[in-house]
């Protein structure tokens, strides 16, 4: 995974409230048994318009989407993040998420920060001309008007994206702590342990 | 003294393997089900970091999403290939991917293949008080018989199958209680409708949702399923209800179920996960049954739900902005008008089937209402998809099947079908579709697809009037 620190260029400003992660991306792409090139497939829907923001020059190579509440509602799918990954998204900015898009964002090295509806206003309105900047380290969003907004960040996931750590290998640390769970289940509660048909 | 808990809490505090400073702990999953479409990243993932599956003996794989649901075998029993080359690849990886770590696998001719979250609890796989995870969102399902059960990513897939634990914060509680009676012809479906219309689509997010109150316990398992099925519609990641008498009465017997003293012991165990008196939720919504209403969506959000006799809304009539614009956007989308009467709608697809609305009671309360009655000339696809062939089997063995063919309608073979929109089932653009699945998302059922959610029931009665319809002047 790809550490991320601050991130400094266009965002798009898209919006939307109650974004699913079929919108991002549509069930027809998940067909595939590798992670890479989703990019094409990202907002397929949303892009038939021709005026849409993702093909937008002025957007292209944008590293930061701004969304409205409840971005990566439904499916579980962590196709949506890879496929904002390789649109070359690391940083979504909205006021609130469903709890397994957020999860799979950061397991992929993208930063869901959150803020409130205001500042996702005012930023929605520079973004139309300027760049804005995401410092994950502070945790702050500013922009060249002297916009400064500061967001709150679980400390685990923010160690994780700033090291670009691999969770299996740090769960691998607890094998003491996991076997002792097991042998206790095993001895306690033998009937958990479903029978060999 | 120990300190009251809720279900949540009890079910959690079970299964902490670690506990780090930041409050994030490490739980240990007691049941993992794997499918075709969200595990080959996570399988290849484990080749190329050398691991193995950690305990296969409580991982079970079944294909359900992508399978066609036509025909698997020709007339002389020989496996018939999936045309679609991605979709045969990923049901080839998984035929691969099962032995080769060793896991339990249901292959997809087999007589138990079904829908992940139908065959879990059907097997006996899934049980009360366990921590189930899935590659899929409508794993808040499994929380109808009391699991603590939950949707996840491709990285925690793997992350499952190598260490058998996730790292998670401890999630709010919700507590939404439904009491009193349900009118006739409100179902399992209409109650969690009815709440996610109430609650909204991010209603629950952050938090897991106790179902309890009269109108929760008096449900069978199949209904209460369907209820925790949609807890993530809700924006909950987890749905609960406590297990009973109900839930034990249906569990006895089945394959993995625990038998002889074990039953026993685990029995004692569940009833003792009850939340207990003087437990308080972070938050709590009460909901009397009677306003429950035989119930359908007229957007593309779930939390879009009117009653039946209802009709759409103005975009305008919402208060806050940005659920005006996206109303308006919905309508657009479906093709409706505001103030038109949902009963006036036109269908001209029906969808019985989904993780939702496939299991034995659904498919007997649809053809309770389509016995004796042909669908409408207007309805151009009508396909009931039983959840699993134990399902199916159950169905042909009461004669359902017949019922549902006099009728005009296709009984399928088991699997996600119409759902969503990534195997052959699916509705043409700008067609409308009365579907018992549980996302009316834009595009979910195939590009440009018109989603209406609604029960069992309803779906049989908007088969038979070709409209949305009331399920209640069909019924005695």
């Amino acid at each position: 995974m790809t550490p991320i620190e601050k991130v400094e260029g266009r965002a798009i400003p898209f919006g939307l409230k109650n974004v699913d992660t079929d919108v991002i991306i549509p069930a027809k792409w998940l067909k595939t048994i590798s992670r890479e090139g989703l990019g094409r497939g990202a907002f397929e829907t949303l892009r038939a318009d021709p005026d849409n923001l993702f093909d937008n020059p002025e957007f292209a190579g944008a590293p930061i989407l701004i969304a409205g509440d409840n971005f990566g509602c439904g499916s579980s799918r962590e196709h949506a993040a890879w496929a904002l990954g390789d649109l070359g998204i690391r940083v979504v900015i909205a006021p609130s998420y469903s709890d397994i898009f957020s999860g799979n964002a950061v397991k992929n090295g993208i930063l869901p920060v959150v803020l409130p509806q205001s500042a996702i206003d005012r930023l929605m309105e520079v973004a139309a001309t300027d760049p804005i900047h995401v410092d994950l380290d502070t945790q702050t969003v500013t922009t060249p008007f002297q916009d400064r907004f500061r967001f709150d960040i679980d400390p685990f996931r923010k160690m994780c994206l700033l090291n670009g750590l691999d969770e299996i290998s740090l769960t691998e640390k607890s094998e003491a702590a996991i076997a002792a769970h097991e042998k206790k289940m095993a001895t306690d509660q033998p009937w958990l342990i479903p029978a060999t048909l | 003294m120990t300190r009251s808990r809720t279900l949540y809490e009890k079910i959690w505090d079970a299964h902490v393997v670690e506990q780090r400073p930041d409050g994030t702990c490490l739980i240990f999953i007691d049941r993992h089900l794997v499918h075709e479409v969200t595990s080959p990243q996570a399988f290849a993932g484990l080749r190329a970091s050398g691991r193995t599956v950690r305990r296969p003996d409580l991982t079970l794989a079944v294909p359900d999403h992508n399978l066609p649901t036509t025909p698997r075998r020709d007339a002389s029993g020989n496996r018939l290939p999936i045309a679609d080359a991605e979709s045969a690849a990923q049901l080839a990886a998984l035929e691969t991917n099962a032995p080769a770590f060793g896991i339990r696998y249901i292959d997809a001719v087999a007589p138990e293949q079904g829908i992940v979250h139908v065959v879990g609890p059907e097997q006996g796989f899934s049980l009360p008080g366990t921590t189930i995870v899935c590659g899929d969102s409508h794993t808040a399902c499994h929380g109808g018989i009391g699991a603590l059960a939950f949707g996840i990513g491709t990285s925690e897939v793997e992350h499952v199958l190598a260490t058998q634990t996730l790292l998670l914060q401890p999630a709010k509680t919700m507590e939404v209680c439904v009491e009193g009676e349900v009118g006739p012809g409100v179902t399992a479906k209409d109650i969690i409708l009815h709440i996610t219309g109430v609650i909204g689509a991010a209603g629950g997010t952050g938090h897991v949702i106790e179902y309890t109150g009269s109108a929760i316990r008096a449900l069978s398992v199949e209904g209460r399923l369907t209820v925790s099925n949609m807890a993530i519609e809700g924006g909950a990641r987890a749905g609960l209800i406590a297990p009973d008498d109900v839930t034990f009465e249906y569990l006895k017997g089945r394959p993995y179920a625990p038998k002889g003293a074990d039953w026993d012991a685990a029995v004692a165990y569940w009833t003792s996960l009850a939340t207990d008196r003087g437990a308080t939720y972070d938050k709590t919504v009460v909901i009397d049954a009677a306003d429950i209403a035989p119930s359908v969506t007229w957007g593309t959000s779930p939390e879009d739900v009117v009653p039946i006799t209802g009709t759409v809304p103005d975009p305008a009539s919402f208060a806050d902005p940005s659920k005006q614009a996206a109303a308006a956007k919905s309508l657009a989308y479906m093709g409706l008008e505001p103030g038109t009467r949902m009963q006036d709608v036109q269908v001209e697809n029906i969808f019985i089937g989904s993780c939702t609305n496939s299991r034995i009671e659904d498919l007997r309360a649809a053809a309770a209402v389509l016995k004796g009655r042909h669908k409408a000339a207007g309805v151009k696809w009508a396909i009931v998809v039983p959840g699993s062939g134990l399902v199916k089997a159950q169905a042909e063995a009461e004669g359902l099947d017949r019922i549902f063919t006099d009728a005009g309608l296709e009984w399928r073979e088991p699997g996600c079908s119409a759902c969503l929109g990534m195997n052959p089932d699916k509705v043409p653009a700008g067609e409308r579709c009365a579907s018992t699945s549980n996302r009316n998302f834009v595009g979910r059922q195939g590009p440009g697809s018109r989603t209406h959610l609604v029960s069992p029931a309803m779906a049989a009665a908007a088969a038979v009037t070709g409209r949305l319809t009331d399920v209640r002047e069909l019924i005695d």
